[in-house]
């Protein structure tokens, strides 16, 4: 047992420790695009929103997207760490520091693309001096900060013991920086039985309040599209159809994650196939929901054939938009779902697969849910298709690359691996392990 | 609808430029000096600016679509040329009719526009107009994405120049617009507000659009005034999407071209 643990505390700590050559060739490399993208950004910010191929008509695009797609992925964390720890499934916790590591990653890269689709940032502040709490946008600021610091400290509370546990290791020696941060946030933790229980209610308290507040996230940036009287987006069901659709691509992006840092790292004794086929089970799931919804939706609008529907759903289905909508439908829908479903393409490869393809397709359809509608009704002009410019290109390329950069960033810093958590679950099994019959005894706690 | 009156159309004429207020007044004056009937409302011609309610009706009878309200307005606010704070649509009715129609902001009295920013940059006057406080504006476009009648134009670049000899720019006169906010037509509250028609109405050669205040019931282009009761009820003159329940302040007599009597 003792040698258990000693081997899962080096894993952990395995990025910090050796993080190899490539490390450093891969870091430089999402450097250089993230790079790119923020003087893209500067650039952006001298001359005018007018460098991006915005207009009167297609007025949100890209950024738009960007925001809702990367807030979405970062519900990946959410549903790992909250509705996984709630329902007590053991086999989440060796991933629960990755999801959530990119849960605060992706929602502060999702929510900067605020202030990059904003015409004037630095007359933000009006938001604090004069609030119109009617406004959905000022929902929106407040649920996704409400929720960005609740992620921070879901993130941050099983960081107490694991940082103290990066202390006591006497085979290890840290530069005076690391110890003092180390010991920082540790706060004096001693695993005392108190610590524990208090640590352990905080994060069930924090599990239970991080899935309202997910939902809460995506409903009211569902609804700055849905109160409006457009077609195409004044929907009753866009709230569910929207947290659906961010469960599902952060499920694909925490199972991303999860392979890519498993297969860097050597994790396979940790995060083995069963992880990643159970993340795959979830994503069959949420895919399926997902369908529904959007078969639900063309389906009721499609139906009563009114005369602003016909054209949008026309131009998504056969016109213009159609490449890009089945692209989405089969790529992101039907694809992965055969992929997970077929025992024979159920590897780490093809669910990988798969995780690529839904989240490419949901960022796809967050584009066809924000642009189509904008170009329709009444007042449209024949404004050629909006394709975007290289500004907008560029920093979206930066800001893909910043998530992958700051987790490398974030792993050189924290252990990979949740060792209290996982060392809990270890004692936990052990004990269970030596009364006989366990599992017929599993309602007798 | 009769009060056309051929000597109160060659003062008003006389006039030139026309001060719709000083317009008004003269109506109540003339009406009154010649015996005839008053207007209804010529008595609150003193009222403050703030009281009135202003208005717009567009005779699509009388439209031909050669849009020089669009230029007039592109000129008074320094505007781009893809900037049409009045716009004029070329459409087909459902018998095959073509008809223009000139939209410029509705005014709505229930702005979704001013319900959804963020900042409260957007608002209502007294009198009625939508305006917009480009220094709150943070042109995150949210009242773009909520105005039904796509009245809203950001500015994704700088103003075109203006002459230095004008006053700093206000919600009444945005010029030069921001960069980085949104703007859009502001009736003109500018040249209202000093006695003026809107820049639109001045322009408009085939006299197809009025501006009038619903308080003093009247309304006026550069030629002629009348009541504006008259003018919406006698020529069932509608509002755009009218289902919505904004509450437009602009009226629209439809047709395309007709012979207008009245």
């Amino acid at each position: 047992m003792e040698l258990m643990l000693d081997e899962l505390r080096e894993a952990a700590v395995r990025p910090i420790t050796k993080p190899g050559k490539w490390f450093y060739l891969l870091a430089g490399f999402l450097g250089l695009l993230v790079t790119g993208g923020l003087a893209a950004y500067i650039y952006q910010s001298i001359h005018g929103l007018g460098v991006t191929a915005l207009n009167d008509e297609v007025f949100y695009g890209i950024y738009m997207t960007n925001l809702v797609a990367f807030i979405g992925i970062s519900y990946g964390g959410a549903i790992v760490s909250a509705i996984l720890r709630l329902t007590h499934a053991a086999w989440r916790a060796p991933i629960t520091r990755l999801a959530e590591g990119m849960a605060v990653v992706s929602l502060i890269i999702g929510a900067l693309f605020a202030i990059v689709d904003m015409g004037r940032f630095p007359h933000i502040w009006n938001v604090f001096v004069s609030p119109n709490p009617n406004s959905p946008v000022i929902w929106d600021m407040m649920a996704i900060t409400t929720y960005l610091m609740a992620t921070l400290i879901f993130f941050y509370l099983p960081l107490i013991p694991d940082t103290a546990i990066l202390l006591s290791r006497s085979s290890q020696k840290f530069q005076a920086w690391r110890v003092k941060l180390y010991s920082l946030l540790s706060g004096g933790w001693k695993g005392l039985t108190t610590q524990r229980s208090r640590l352990s209610t905080a994060m069930n308290l924090m599990a239970v309040l991080i899935i309202p507040l997910a939902v809460s996230v995506h409903s009211v940036l569902a609804w700055v599209f849905a109160v409006t009287s457009r077609e195409g987006w004044h929907s009753s069901i866009f709230g569910p159809y929207f947290v659906v659709g961010a469960l599902f691509s952060g499920v694909a992006a925490v199972t991303l994650v999860v392979v890519a840092f498993r297969k860097a790292y050597h994790l396979e004794k940790y995060i083995g196939l069963k992880q990643v086929r159970y993340l795959g089970y979830l994503m069959l799931a949420l895919g399926a929901i997902y369908l529904y919804f959007t078969f639900s939706e063309f389906l009721t609008e499609g139906y009563t054939q009114y005369q602003a529907t016909v054209p949008l759903l026309q131009s998504l289905l056969a016109g213009n938009y159609a490449p890009l909508f089945w692209a989405f439908a089969v790529g992101a829908g039907i694809i992965p779902v055969l992929l997970i479903a077929i025992p024979k393409t159920r590897t780490v490869r093809g669910i990988t697969v798969a995780s690529i393809l839904v989240v490419a397709g949901m960022w796809l359809k967050r584009l066809l849910i924000i642009v189509p509608p904008l170009r329709q009704g009444l007042f449209s002009t024949p404004t050629p298709t909006y394709h975007g410019t290289w500004v907008e290109w560029v920093i979206t390329l930066g800001a893909l690359a910043a998530i992958p950069l700051m987790m490398m960033i974030m792993f050189r810093l924290f252990p990979v691996l949740p060792i209290h958590e996982m060392e809990e679950i270890a004692t936990e099994e052990s004990e269970h392990a030596l009364k006989p019959a366990g599992v017929l005894n599993s309602g007798v706690e | 609808m009769q009060i056309e009156n051929p000597s109160r159309r060659q003062f008003l004429k006389g006039a030139g430029a026309l001060a719709i207020v000083g317009a008004l007044s003269g109506v109540a004056g003339i009406a009154t000096l010649g015996g005839m009937k008053k207007v209804a409302g010529a008595e609150k011609m003193n009222m403050p600016e703030t009281d009135r309610q202003w208005v717009m009706v567009i005779d699509l009878r009388r439209c031909d679509g050669c849009k020089a309200c669009t230029t007039a307005c592109q000129k008074e606010h320094y505007l781009h040329p893809e900037q049409e704070w009045i716009k004029v649509y070329k459409l087909e009715g459902p018998s095959g009719q073509k008809y223009n129609l000139p939209k410029p902001c509705m005014q709505c009295e229930d702005a979704p526009c001013v319900r959804v920013c963020p900042v409260k940059a957007t608002f209502k006057t007294s009198d009625g107009v939508t305006l917009v406080d480009a220094n709150k504006c943070i042109g995150c476009r949210m009242c773009m994405a909520a105005c039904p009648y796509a009245s809203r134009y950001f500015n994704w670049k700088d103003s075109l120049p203006v002459p230095s000899t004008l006053a700093k720019p206000t919600p009444e006169f945005p010029v030069p617009q921001q960069k980085g906010t949104v703007g859009k037509c502001e009736f003109c509250l500018h040249d209202v507000r000093a006695g003026k028609l809107p820049a639109c109405v001045r322009a408009c050669e085939m006299r197809a659009l009025w501006f009038g205040d619903k308080v003093a019931d009247l309304a006026a282009n550069p030629d002629e005034v009348v009541k504006l009761s008259t003018l919406i009820n006698s020529n069932d003159a509608t509002r755009l999407m009218e289902e919505l329940n904004t509450g437009p302040r602009v009226y629209y007599i439809g047709g395309h071209g007709q012979e207008v009597n009245y």
